[in-house]
């Protein structure tokens, strides 16, 4: 399932706003299993990477190569929002949404929405408007919501920002349940210790491209780069 | 100002009694605006939430021509519709001068543009908060309309109901290619407009409550049936 849509290329991806570079030049080949945490401080390009592969922003140069065509990749991807983006229906209606944009049976809408509203602990609230549920409540069904689809590869920006520790800990078991699964995973995140606890690969960005990238354990542990090392011990890069 | 009382009694008798002739012209009125309203709706709604989601060349010039014609005046309307129904009009052979699909042609047009850009500012903003997630989800452009209609529905309704209390007080243009003709295109306003002028204050009062009864009945029954004002019921 996996091998059809990944590896994904991106080759001398530029993107440009406003006269300002705000990602690139980017090379790199993103393969079908791993999980991949984005790293790099405020402004480094995080947000732009995650939405170049994915194709929510637009490439000023360069290109993101898939395996498959570029309508059938998007199908099998899924993102999710540093701020979770609830359409004003109700958790269920927010949980079927992907599955009856793809044309889905309702019987198996409904099995679905049952299977994934239990995963994330909202079995109670399926008639509850979803803009009304708290912040790790919408995190954790915007998560669902792009894995109920079952995707090859799943894009988080910054998922757990501004949330509890046990929000941040039912979100990491659903993402390790959805890696082991066989879905991609690339997640960008400030946090170190998530990035220690998650990642099998380390993408380092600063200025708008890779600094560095290798295994989780040798970026982490022995970083190459002046750049990563500096990050990693906490210190302000400029 | 004992006129006025007398009048106000009498409308009030007409109006309990369910006077014969205030019953036909206030269902007609209703006949008129609610179609339509409808077929405004219908074109309205989609294209103002197509100009919301859609980039195209000459968008600005769009919105700003559709802003514009909001303020069409309806007694131009009127004139124009009754040309182009009129026997030497180009649609004369239809026959439809001084019937009420030419009223309701002639409310359509005054109405459309008003309810399309209430519309397009409403679902602008929607959209600007959907955009990335439909596209990221894959949503065709048929499908990101429905969404927005379905979402923004409130607001829709707002602007329904704006067109439709447009075309409920609306008097020039149905004036003109009605007619007022009794039994036949004769509505609430167009009595209004008759029965005061010839002195007939009763009745002229007792379909002006009519009129002002119905917009509030009409605004309150769809919020009622749309039930999105109530906490909790999506």
């Amino acid at each position: 399932m996996v091998t059809a849509l990944l590896p994904v290329r991106v080759k001398q991806a530029v993107v440009r706003r406003r006269g300002k570079t705000l990602l690139g030049p980017v090379d790199l080949e993103l393969g079908p299993r791993g999980f991949t945490i984005v790293l790099g401080p405020n402004g480094a390009g995080k947000t732009t990477l995650l939405k170049t592969i994915h194709g929510l922003s637009r490439l000023s140069s360069g290109h993101v190569k898939w395996s498959l065509p570029a309508a059938e990749a998007r199908q099998r991807q899924g993102y999710v929002f540093q701020s979770p983006i609830m359409l004003r229906r109700s958790v269920r209606a927010n949980l079927a949404y992907p599955l009856r944009l793809a044309g889905a049976r309702q019987k198996d809408i409904a099995e679905a929405v049952e299977h994934w509203a239990g995963a994330i602990g909202l079995s109670g609230a399926l008639d509850r408007p979803a803009p009304q549920l708290s912040g790790g409540e919408k995190q954790k069904l915007a998560l669902a919501r792009a894995l109920i689809r079952s995707p090859d590869i799943l894009f988080l920006d910054e998922p757990c920002a501004n949330l509890d520790g046990r929000s941040m800990r039912e979100i990491e078991t659903l993402l390790q349940k959805a890696h082991d699964a066989g879905t991609r995973i690339v997640m960008s995140t400030h946090d170190l210790a998530q990035a220690q606890r998650l990642a099998t690969d380390i993408l380092f960005l600063f200025n708008g491209t890779v600094h560095e990238s290798g295994p989780a354990e040798q970026c982490l542990r022995s970083p190459r780069t002046a750049e990563l090392a500096a990050f990693l011990r906490g210190d302000i890069l400029e | 100002m004992d006129d006025i009382w007398a009048g106000l009694a009498a409308a009030f008798r007409l109006i309990v009694t369910l006077d014969a002739d205030l019953v036909e012209i206030t269902l007609r009125s209703l006949q008129v605006s609610l179609s339509a309203l409808a077929i405004a709706c219908l074109i309205a709604l989609p294209l103002g939430t197509w100009l919301a989601i859609r980039r195209f060349r000459y968008r600005r010039w769009a919105i700003a021509v559709l802003n514009a014609l909001m303020g069409l005046p309806p007694v131009v309307v009127g004139l124009i519709v009754y040309l182009l129904l009129s026997r030497s009009g180009p649609f004369g052979v239809l026959g439809l001068l001084f019937t009420p699909t030419a009223m309701i042609i002639a409310q359509v047009i005054i109405i459309t543009p008003l309810i399309a850009s209430v519309t397009h500012q409403a679902m602008r903003d929607l959209w600007a908060e959907y955009h990335d997630l439909l596209i990221s989800l894959n949503a065709t452009p048929g499908q990101r309309i429905l969404t927005l209609i379905l979402d923004g529905r409130r607001a829709l309704l707002t602007a329904a109901l704006a067109g439709f209390g447009r075309a409920i007080g609306e008097v020039g243009a149905i004036m003109i290619v009605g007619g007022n003709i009794d039994h036949a295109t004769r509505v609430l306003t167009t009595a209004i407009a008759l029965e005061t002028g010839r002195g007939d204050f009763a009745l002229a009062l007792g379909l002006g409550f009519v009129l002002i009864l119905l917009a509030l009945t009409v605004n309150l029954v769809t919020h009622a049936l749309s039930r999105t004002e109530q906490e909790g019921r999506w």
